[in-house]
């Protein structure tokens, strides 16, 4: 069977296949099965399609605006054609498709996700006849103008039988013709392309015949809006076309939604609330951003790895039972009793404590935007600019232990009085829209302080005047001006001492610093807090974020590691000879540069290897145990190529290249 | 020089943070080349001054650890946790060094180190300058004085120093890869290990007078010796082709040619190692089994790495988990393999008849088929996705998209150092991959099997058989006129200018063997020859034909003495 296929089906009867194994019992199948593994299960099932609608709700309100003004401009830009077709402008207009440019930003994952949901929209406020051509989708003129025309067919029901037949035997032949026809079929059109420019020479053949086209007909007989995806700048349009087809274009560019916002809106709605149960810890949150920032700024990915912690978190954590909202986790602290079996905890005690973790969130997430409305304006940032920065920094330690906070203070207390205002106020409304009865004295605090500073202002005011006043100063001789400089130089140093602003600003500065001591306390310190905290930030960077080739390197050149033998056991750098054939294999050919010489290899195998067996007396001939030797050292050279460590080459007999640098 | 020495000491002594710049301007402190050597023996005198430079070099050594360790942080790597994981282990940077150039001895050195000192580890960092020298200050001085015998004994020597341990004695010589200007490279080569000898030398004195009372002193100088050895041997590395290796073929060695049933057979002798600690390491990856389930029906795909071949892992997930279930095993190491192949298995599950203008016809087909009904379920095991025959784009491509169908449920392997450069982001995203380490250090026996897949000396055999097996459907007289071309192939084998046999010669030698008695005759045979495959024409720039046997001439040989054997 090998030497025929290398794919093999494997169909049970039907019988079988009728009992399908539900996902849960996966599930608890996989680690210690108990009663609650099927709750949790739920539980996480629960959670996710919640926040998968919320990220979906998400991304649909921040697209709004973008689509909002594309489909302005789709509505506009043929009518506007039509209406002064007699000017001169209007007539080079006439010979212009319209064409928008979408800039979408370097995520390119997430593009997929933002055409799927502009062509539903398109078609759901514009006109059905939306066609969305990928690069992956076309790879030459043939399928691209058959899923031009079959994906249109499908849509409008123009008697697809007989018609499509005929386009494509046209296609095949001439697509010129094919073109004709389509402009017969369809009145007004909208082609959307997706970002990547793979399709340089289909859209430029497809843009030269479009244009041909109109020269023959009129435009107005077919109105085409095209629709290009960018990744990066709108210079890639003039590169990719001719000037003869991208003078033809009237571009208008549209810029969608930064994808750092996009992150940011998407923790603030799923991570920094109490709607969802579920966190993250320090760690795993910075991995998720880190895997984001510096790899590729994709939300998918993002909510791929948020999905994966909640996956982890309620399949290894037993205490995950309880992740859920308030009143039903109360409900569900019989669990507990099987972890804790100290009788002080009864479960009373428990659900107060569930009570109190939630409390604690509420008000934990007030007073970090709190906090982030005062750090997030101050120069250089030093509790970051982002509000993500900041939770890292409170999750991981007491906040007001590091340096960075300590300048923070020092910092407002530097503030002039409307910034401080304008931090304050934002502060209030923060305060305002939640509905904490706890925090309800600092709303109405923070209100104290804005009267406070209001009247300030006027007693200022009036102070102001009252100096303007006496500032008018007569003619007078020595004595007396000396008399009067002396008084405002005293003036001058009590005001230094502390005005009334000063003071106030100092009971600001100590107001949200005693805020965050008492609400920002790091989540490890409050009890049950492993219930809703995913932790094991190793896991999730094992499967997201993997390192195949140092595995690769770890395994061949330090075997113990995997392999708990105590005869493998060494040093940094050294390997035993006893170590599997391959990583001997390996060593040694680390030793040689971008040749290797394979009689000098094999012989050096043969010596580490003749080595190693003395050892164990065996009795077999010499001449034998070589040959063995040699087809062992044939098979780790063999294994080697496959990992793509050498390559043969005809540069010398019997050598091979080596494919990697350095050694150690 | 001298004063901007001192002056930076001034400096050290009293300052202890060292910014960027400064040590960017310490280890760039090259430009006064040929003075640093004076220094170095002021170095030697001045022990105060040398006492105290290694505190700030190591301040400055344990800032660089630090830099590494905020980057090893942003990455979100959490070096206590990761024991399962072979990341933590090693930097990159040890995965990923600049080329520089080796000696050709290094690998038997090594190798009879490796020996000497049975079931003991010895160091093998001995290319590295830095560590070799660091080594004894750690107090294990017996390296030390044979690495210094070694580096400072002429080339010559050096080579008798070579034990030859079979009968390759004068064979060893050492030859750059294309064979002539022989002699410039082994004088480049001179001249590089006497610098070597140079500062080895330097070195060895200062360790003399210094050892006792420095330590330290010498990795300073190491630090920027470092350095510049490391920016010479980069560019030695890269400015000529040519490399240093043996000229030993294994012609010579008697036992060069075994075909996959004798080395299968020869290998199976060998009593397997390990096997307690490597069951345990399965045991360890089929715990995983269950949850594999569970995260590839809830729409991620499951790719697994590590040293060794999954196959038989695989195999048993397959075997425990999916006897219930519609699955597709593709050996992706298989030559034949093509996406076509992979797509077609598929619409066989789906009974479907006829076939298809094109493959991405067929992925449409099959995409709409999974999308209309959500009650099937398909498992795809891919052995070795990243096999020559896939890991071209288009397959990538189209692998991707059946994966990322929310019923078709991808589980793969891969090997290649490189695999995961496959995939850009896009590809990445319809994967929508979990990555999961199983090492298993199992043999690669079923992927290697296959003849493309081995080197030189076991392809060597296949030739050799289908050329007896042409040539024994051939006359008498078709056979002499081959074995002469063959002999007179072999007798210029060594002319590099040889392009062929002028087919005038040809004939009139043929003809003085009374194998053909026209040109036409000779025609006719060479066109049968040519059919199949056994030799190649090519028009000389005088415009006469020459014939070539495009057959390796070790093979051709082997190919002679069991023809005269038979005879």
């Amino acid at each position: 069977r090998y030497t025929s296929t290398g794919c093999f089906v494997f169909k049970p009867n039907f019988k079988k296949r009728k009992i399908s194994v539900p996902i849960e019992d996966y599930f608890s199948k996989g680690k210690n099965a108990s009663e609650d593994s099927k709750l949790r299960f739920e539980t996480y099932q629960l959670i996710w399609q919640q926040m998968k609608s919320e990220t979906e709700r998400l991304q649909e309100e921040l697209n709004k605006n973008l689509f909002d003004s594309l489909i302005e401009f789709l509505q506009t830009s043929h009518s506007g054609l039509w209406k002064n077709s007699e000017d001169w402008s209007g007539e080079i207009k006439l010979r212009e498709i319209p064409t928008a440019a979408l800039i979408l930003g370097v995520n390119v994952t997430d593009h997929d996700l933002t055409l799927r949901s502009l062509t539903e929209v398109l078609q759901n406020n514009v006109t059905p006849y939306v066609v969305s051509l990928q690069a992956k989708d076309c790879p030459d003129m043939k399928h691209f103008l058959q899923k031009l025309l079959v994906s249109q067919l499908m849509d409008c029901k123009v008697d697809v039988q007989s018609k499509e037949k005929e386009s494509v035997q046209v296609i095949q032949k001439n697509v010129h013709y094919s073109m004709d026809s389509l402009s017969a079929w369809y009145m007004n059109f909208h082609v959307l392309f997706d970002p990547k420019m793979r399709l340089k020479r289909q859209i430029s053949q497809f843009l030269i015949r479009m244009i041909k086209q109109n020269e023959i007909q009129h435009l107005h007989e077919f109105p085409l809006i095209l629709i290009f995806g960018i990744a990066t700048s709108p210079v890639v349009i003039h590169r990719l076309l001719p000037h003869a087809v991208s003078s033809l274009l009237c571009i208008e560019l549209f810029q969608s939604l930064s994808c750092k916002e996009h992150l940011t809106t998407v923790l603030d709605k799923l991570l920094l609330t109490t709607q969802f149960p579920f966190k993250l810890s320090e760690k795993v949150l910075q991995i998720l951003t880190n895997i984001f920032l510096y790899h590729d700024f994709s939300i998918q990915n993002f909510i791929k790895g948020l999905q994966l912690s909640l996956l982890e978190h309620f399949y290894s954590q037993p205490l995950s039972v309880l992740c859920c909202n308030l009143p039903e986790a109360k409900r569900r602290t019989h669990f507990l009793s099987k972890y804790i079996f100290s009788i002080s905890c009864k479960r009373e005690e428990t659900q107060s404590l569930l009570e109190n973790l939630h409390v604690y969130h509420t008000n934990y997430f007030l007073v970090l935007r709190c906090l982030h409305q005062f750090t997030s304006f101050l120069p250089k940032y030093p509790l970051g600019r982002q509000i993500r920065e900041l939770y890292c920094m409170c999750l991981e330690k007491n906040i007001w232990d590091s340096e960075e906070y300590a300048s923070v203070l020092q910092l407002l207390r530097l503030l002039a009085k409307d910034e401080l205002m304008a931090m304050l106020q934002n502060c209030f409304k923060v305060f305002q829209s939640s509905s904490a009865k706890e925090l309800g004295n600092t709303a109405k605090k923070i209100e104290e302080f804005l009267a406070q500073f209001q009247s300030l202002d006027e007693t200022k005011e009036e102070e102001d005047t009252s100096q303007s006043q006496s500032k008018g100063l007569q003619k007078t001789d020595l004595y007396h001006l000396q008399k009067s400089l002396l008084e405002m130089k005293e003036l001058r140093s009590t005001s230094k001492r502390q005005t009334k602003f000063e003071v106030l600003r100092e009971q600001v500065v100590s107001f949200v610093d005693s805020l965050v001591r008492e609400y920002l306390l790091p989540p490890d310190t409050q009890p049950l807090h492993e219930t809703l905290y995913f932790s094991s930030a190793h896991t999730l960077r094992q499967h997201l974020n993997a390192a195949p080739r140092i595995a690769l390197h770890t395994a061949l050149n330090n075997p113990y590691y995997y392999l708990k033998n105590e005869a493998l056991r060494s040093e940094e750098g050294c390997i035993p000879n006893v170590a599997p054939d391959i990583c001997i294999a390996y060593k040694l050919h680390l030793e040689c540069s971008r040749l290797i010489n394979l009689v000098d290899w094999s012989e050096a195998f043969a010596t580490v290897v003749t080595a190693a067996e003395k050892m164990d007396a065996n009795s077999v001939t010499s001449e034998e145990r070589n040959e063995v030797i040699h087809a062992r050292f044939i098979r780790a050279v063999s294994e080697l190529e496959l990992l793509g460590f050498i390559k043969p080459t005809k540069q010398k007999t019997d050598h091979v290249a080596r494919l990697t640098w350095g050694g150690c | 020089m001298t004063s901007t020495l001192e002056l930076k000491e001034d400096k050290m002594l009293k300052v202890q943070f060292v910014g960027d710049d400064d040590v960017l301007n310490h280890i760039l402190d090259r430009e006064g080349g040929p003075k640093i050597k004076k220094d170095r023996a002021q170095l030697l005198v001045n022990t105060q001054k040398i006492i105290k430079k290694p505190e700030n070099e190591l301040e400055e050594d344990d800032q660089e650890v630090l830099k590494d360790q905020n980057y090893v942080e942003v990455l979100g790597q959490d070096v206590q946790e990761s024991l399962k994981n072979g990341s933590a282990t090693d930097g990159g940077n040890k995965v990923y060094p600049f080329q520089n150039r080796k000696h050709p001895e290094k690998m038997a050195k090594l190798a009879s180190e490796l020996a000497k000192t049975p079931g003991k580890s010895v160091s093998l960092n001995k290319n590295d300058p830095e560590i070799t020298i660091d080594i004894p200050q750690c107090s294990k001085g017996k390296i030390l004085p044979q690495f210094e015998f070694l580096s400072t004994a002429p080339r010559g020597l050096r080579k008798r120093l070579i034990v030859p341990r079979s009968h390759s004695d004068s064979e060893s010589e050492y030859s750059a890869s294309n064979s002539e200007d022989d002699e410039g490279v082994a004088q480049e080569y001179e001249e590089d290990t006497n610098e070597d000898i140079l500062s080895q030398k330097i070195q060895a004195q200062n360790r003399v007078v210094s050892a006792p009372v420095c330590r330290g002193t010498p990795s300073k100088k190491m630090k920027r010796k470092k350095t510049s050895h490391l920016v010479e041997e980069y560019f030695e590395a890269h400015s000529s082709s040519k490399v240093l290796t043996s000229d030993r073929t294994l012609q010579k060695l008697k036992r060069a040619k075994l075909d996959q049933q004798t080395l299968h057979n020869l290998l199976s002798k060998v009593s397997p190692s390990f096997s307690a600690e490597l069951k345990q390491l399965n045991q360890q990856h089929e715990q995983l089994f269950h949850k594999w389930m569970l995260q590839l029906h809830l729409g991620f795909n499951i790719v697994l790495y590590g040293l060794g071949s999954k196959r038989n892992l695989l195999e048993r997930f397959r075997t425990t988990m999916l006897q219930d279930c519609i699955h597709i095993v593709i050996n992706g190491f298989f030559p034949g393999i093509s996406v076509k192949s992979i797509l077609n298995s598929v619409t066989e599950v789906l009974d479907h008849m006829g076939t298809f203008r094109s493959v991405l016809d067929q992925l449409e087909w099959i995409t709409n088929k999974f999308k209309e009904d959500s009650s099937l379920e398909l498992f795809l095991l891919i052995h070795n996705l990243d096999s020559q025959m896939l890991r071209g784009d288009k397959s990538q491509q189209i692998i991707g998209q059946l994966s990322s169908l929310r019923n078709i449920y991808l589980i793969a392997s891969i090997d290649h150092l490189n695999a995961p450069l496959m995939w850009d982001h896009a590809k990445q995203s319809l994967y929508n991959w979990l990555w999961y380490e199983t090492t298993t250090y199992s043999h690669y026996t079923e992927e290697t099997s296959y003849e493309n897949s081995l080197l030189v000396k076991q392809s060597g055999s296949l030739p050799l058989s289908s050329l007896i097996h042409v040539l024994r459907s051939l006359t008498p007289n078709a056979r002499g006129i081959f074995r002469l071309l063959i002999k007179y192939q072999l007798d210029n084998q060594d002319n590099p200018s040889y392009t062929g046999l002028c087919f005038q010669d040809f004939y009139q030698q043929c003809r003085e063997a009374f194998l053909v008695n026209s040109d036409l005759t000779l025609r006719a045979q060479l066109t049968e020859f040519r059919d199949h495959k056994l030799i190649r024409t090519k028009k000389g720039t005088d415009g006469v034909e020459y014939l070539l046997i495009p057959v390796d001439n070790g093979i051709l040989t082997d190919f002679l003495e069991k023809e005269e054997e038979e005879l």
